[in-house]
């Protein structure tokens, strides 16, 4: 029955039908058992979306601008999958997801699917399910796929690792700029783009973040560009639209977007074997065994590398 | 793991959602998923997010006096688009003499002016457990 349910989410999935877009990602999202069996399901039609990522400090205007830039791509006809991420309290593991109340017009439209996400634990800016919402959207056929992250204004290098094209969005009067450097903001910048363009300071601004980007690392052909935006006023919208595609095809023809979703690759696999490593130890190891080690450890006996070494050899002996 | 998920949605013109968010924090609190909506919802797009969301319930606030019109026609579009498994509860400012009728017309509850929040939250504790 499993089995058939699973074929059936996926096939609907394909179809593009919303319940079963939604219901996937809540199995993703709660770890369900059948989670893997529906990517597997899914993955042989992934890779065609372009994945757009939105990072900022908090208020910014990230989801205004979400909103505004769904309405230019809608334009163009092309279907819009967003993610919205907002923090899940570490004590209660409740959240409130507020994103929503800033694009209320793209709710009722058939080629928009927005789904909101707590991040769950989760400390680089997005949920750990949002990585295989990803590939649900990009499986339905969404061609663009927009994720705010949470916005805590420090080094959100999620959003590298599973962003196509990452705007980084500054506002007038934040006036640190050089707190963003050091947070490392500025070197996940494709685009920077300074919303709020309609308040006063947006030209120093952008003249700030221009200096600090030929004071950077950045090679002088991939310098990011700065886009003074009104995300409120629709002003600049579709010139930062218009950026983001252009940056995308370029990336396309360079070889340049190959190169980033092979490193992206790296790095999930990365993870998965590690995720998954450490369930399997801790499925096999009894507690008793685990106490008699950490006691040699606290009695200096035997260093902590050598216990983990011990733990890893005898695990994967017994795997053959 | 799972989570509870909830829509908070306000429905109708008037302007006011202090209510609504104070539900909405109480339920955060109690370790849930709320997703607000803002004001000034239409049924339409409250049964859209809702399905977009994958929520468990909706709850509706209310303060204008249209909760006889706006609240069936949530219950009714959610049985059109086969997701009448999503619970719907209601708020704000309602006439004890309607509650009769929107509970016929399929809303689970009401919570007038006034009950705590915990009564709200173990109520939904429970319908969530006893769906499960
Ligand atoms: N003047 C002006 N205000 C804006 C602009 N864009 C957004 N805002 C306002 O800024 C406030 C925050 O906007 P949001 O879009 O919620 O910002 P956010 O970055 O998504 O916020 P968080 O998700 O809470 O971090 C709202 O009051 C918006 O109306 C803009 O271009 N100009
Ligand atoms: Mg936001």
């Amino acid at each position: 029955m499993n089995a058939a349910k699973v074929d059936k989410i996926v096939s609907e999935v394909l179809v593009g039908n919303k319940r079963y877009i939604a219901r996937a990602i809540s199995m993703l999202e709660n770890e369900s058992s059948q989670a893997a069996e529906i990517i597997k399901g899914l993955y042989p039609h992934c890779g065609r979306a372009h994945v757009i990522g939105i990072t900022g400090p908090p208020g910014a205007g990230k989801s205004t601008m979400v909103g505004a830039l769904v309405n230019q791509f809608r334009q163009s006809d092309k279907k819009c999958g967003i993610i919205l991420i907002d923090p899940s309290s570490p004590f209660t593991g409740g959240a409130i997801l507020g994103d929503r109340i800033r694009m209320p017009e793209h709710t009722t439209d058939k080629g928009v699917f927005i789904r909101s996400m707590g991040t769950r634990g989760s400390l680089g800016g997005l949920a750990l399910a949002t990585r295989d919402t990803v590939k649900v959207l990009d499986a339905a056929g969404y061609d663009l796929i927009i994720i705010e992250t949470v916005g805590i204004g420090q080094a959100e290098t999620d959003i590298v690792q599973t962003a196509d094209t990452v705007v980084v969005v500054s506002v007038p009067g934040l006036g640190d700029h050089i707190q963003t450097l050091k947070a490392g903001v500025m070197e996940i910048a494709d685009i920077f783009a300074v919303n709020k363009a309609d308040t006063d300071g947006a030209s120093k601004t952008v003249r700030e973040l221009k200096l600090m980007i030929e004071l950077s690392n950045y090679p002088a052909a991939e310098r990011p560009p700065v886009i003074p935006v009104s995300s409120l006023k629709n002003e600049g919208i579709d010139k930062l639209a218009g950026s983001i595609l252009e940056l995308h095809s370029q990336a396309l023809e360079s070889g340049r977007f190959e190169k980033r979703r092979k490193e992206q690759l790296a790095i999930e696999l990365n993870e998965i074997i590690r995720w998954q490593l450490i369930k399997r130890i801790n499925s096999k190891i009894s507690q008793h065994e685990l106490d008699v080690s950490i006691n040699e450890l606290y009695l200096h006996q035997i260093t902590p590398h050598e216990t983990a070494h011990n733990i890893l050899k005898s695990l994967l002996k017994g795997d053959e | 793991m799972e989570k509870i998920r909830i829509l908070i949605a306000k429905p109708g013109l008037d302007g006011h959602d202090r209510g609504a968010k104070v539900v909405a924090r109480a339920l955060r609190d109690a370790g849930m998923e709320v997703i607000y909506t803002g004001l000034r919802q239409t049924p339409e797009q409250i049964v859209e997010a809702a399905i977009q969301e994958d929520v468990d319930f909706i709850g509706l606030s209310c303060l204008s006096g249209a909760h006889n019109n706006l609240f069936p026609r949530v219950i009714n579009l959610l049985k059109e688009q086969n997701a009448a498994d999503i619970k719907v509860f209601g708020g704000g400012v309602i006439p004890q003499s309607d509650i009769p009728f929107l509970k016929e017309s399929g809303i689970v509850e009401i919570f007038g002016p006034g009950t705590s929040t915990e009564v709200t939250v173990s109520f939904i504790k429970q319908l969530y457990d006893e769906r499960s």
